[in-house]
């Protein structure tokens, strides 16, 4: 099939920005969004022209690097699934097909489709870890952990970082992330020490870069893992908690 | 230990302040309606209810200063909500300086949670006609101090004023079917019966509310 992509082009966080279109020939169903990018860009490369700049590790749904904005939806319109795992069967022949980078203030666009997510890693900073004692491995089973409290701490700690859910958000809130990072944690045993200052100061530092959420859901929906916003709710308990 | 923003000045504890006022209001809007159903039991009903509130608290309090006690928690649940609300707003609108340019292709958010700023407004403004022409009678030709029941059948037998009040009331719904949802969730209470209470809540009060003006102009109470 043929497809038409309206890309994002923009030199420096500086310069100004459009869209550009470029029609790309034989795409095939088995192509994954990222391999049209790759077969656009060869293209560009071949004519001389600059390629288009983005984000890419894995490949395969779990480093959270590659995300975009496909025709106004985060990861483009497949539910539970990064930009790399969403294939070209999902697309048409004669499609026109809108990339554009996450807008945020807190992701700074660096150049095209590439955007800074590092305040993220902020956050993380803030509290997103268990000061662990180094030494040996302490046995299995020592610490016994219910069933359903792991499950949930799976669940949570199923986000990859891409930052979809501040991109989907109306708000641009980074409170999906933040809950999820925290959650994975203050289910578990091993997280209890330091749940209060973790949760504070990883709140706080979310709130330097993103908005604030008025529940309107559409990270969830947005989020490659499904990240329920029961976690959210439950950051909202634990800061009540911890601040008080 | 750096010092700390107050409660109040992190975003997530604006949200509680917005939860919290939120309730007060719903509480009051609740009760309101309740207390207006008694015109269908007629004037005399109706009359001596509106008395009965301005009494309460008699003897150990003079007449009216409960009332008044209760006016200020509502005026100052109504500042805390807009305040959050406005402030909240602010900093959303810092978080996306660059906006899409292509067209957004929501999925989750709907009608009500998109459009509370607006609906939040409609419902001040209309409370504050409300007051003009139900309490001070400032916009009601026919005021008679103190008639509660020939005070609203006056109010609304004015077709325009009978329509402008059940679309004010469609926006509290609308606002209360987001609302009434998003405040367990802001205070961080989860589970699915947060959608049936907040459908039963808006449903109860719109329902309640728009009958006045339909039971005036269709003639059932006169
Ligand atoms: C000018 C008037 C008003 C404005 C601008 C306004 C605006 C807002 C906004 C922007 C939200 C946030 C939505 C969210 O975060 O989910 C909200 C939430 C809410 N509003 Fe209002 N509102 C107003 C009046 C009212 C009134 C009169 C009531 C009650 C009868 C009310 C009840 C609520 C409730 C219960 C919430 C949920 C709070 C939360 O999510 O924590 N609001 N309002
Ligand atoms: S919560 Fe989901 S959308 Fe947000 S960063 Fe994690 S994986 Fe991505
Ligand atoms: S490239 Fe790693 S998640 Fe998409």
């Amino acid at each position: 099939m043929n497809v038409h992509l309206k890309v994002w082009r923009q030199a420096g966080p500086d310069e100004p920005g459009d869209f550009e279109t470029y029609d790309i020939a034989d795409v095939t169903e088995e192509m994954s969004f990222l391999e049209l990018l790759d077969v656009l860009n060869e293209q560009l490369v071949a004519e001389g022209r600059e390629p288009v700049a983005f984000d890419s590790d894995c490949r395969e749904g779990i480093c959270g690097s590659c995300g975009v904005m496909i025709d106004g939806q985060a990861h483009g319109p497949q539910r539970g699934t990064a930009t790399c795992q969403l294939h070209m069967r999902l697309y048409n022949d004669g499609d026109t097909i809108v990339v554009e980078p996450f807008r945020s203030a807190g992701f700074p666009l660096v150049k095209d489709l590439v955007v800074n997510r590092s305040a993220f890693d902020r956050i993380i900073e803030a509290g997103g870890f268990i000061t662990v004692p180094t030494g040996s491995a302490p046995d299995a089973n020592l610490t016994l952990v219910p069933k359903e409290d792991s499950d949930r701490a799976m669940d949570a700690a199923q986000c990859i970082g891409c930052g979809a859910c501040v991109a989907a958000c109306p708000n641009g809130a980074g409170q999906l992330f933040t809950a999820a990072k925290l959650a994975h944690l203050n289910l578990l045993p091993q997280g209890q020490p330091e749940r209060q200052r973790r949760t504070i100061g990883m709140v706080e530092e979310m709130e330097n870069y993103f908005g604030s959420c008025t529940n309107h859901r559409e990270c969830s929906a947005a989020c490659p893992k499904e990240i329920s916003i029961d976690f959210i709710a439950m950051l909202n308990r634990d800061f009540r908690k911890a601040r008080r | 230990m750096r010092t700390r923003p107050s409660l109040f000045a992190t975003a997530v504890g604006k949200k509680y302040a917005m939860a919290i006022s939120g309730l007060v209001l719903m509480g009051y809007v609740l009760l309101h309606m309740v207390g207006n159903l008694k015109i269908y039991f007629g004037a005399e009903s109706l009359n001596k209810y509106a008395e009965w509130l301005r009494e309460i608290g008699e003897p150990a309090l003079p007449r009216e200063w409960l009332l008044w006690g209760l006016r200020f928690v509502l005026l100052a649940a109504v500042f805390v909500h807009i305040y959050a609300a406005y402030s909240l707003t602010v900093m959303n609108r810092r978080a996306r300086p660059v906006q899409y340019v292509s067209k957004r292709d929501y999925v989750a958010a709907d009608f009500a949670s998109r459009t509370m700023r607006w609906t939040g407004i409609i419902v001040v403004l209309f409370v504050v006609w409300h007051l003009l022409d139900l309490t001070w009678g400032t916009t009601n030709p026919d005021f008679v101090s103190g008639d509660v029941y020939h005070n609203v059948i006056a109010s609304f037998e004015r077709i325009p004023v009978a329509i402008a009040y059940v679309i004010a009331n469609l926006a509290l719904g609308v606002h209360l079917y987001h609302g009434a949802w998003s405040l367990f969730q802001s205070m961080g209470w989860y589970g699915t019966w947060r959608r049936t209470f907040s459908i039963a809540f808006a449903g109860v009060v719109v329902l309640g509310n728009v009958s006045f003006p339909l039971a005036v102009m269709f003639g059932v109470v006169n």
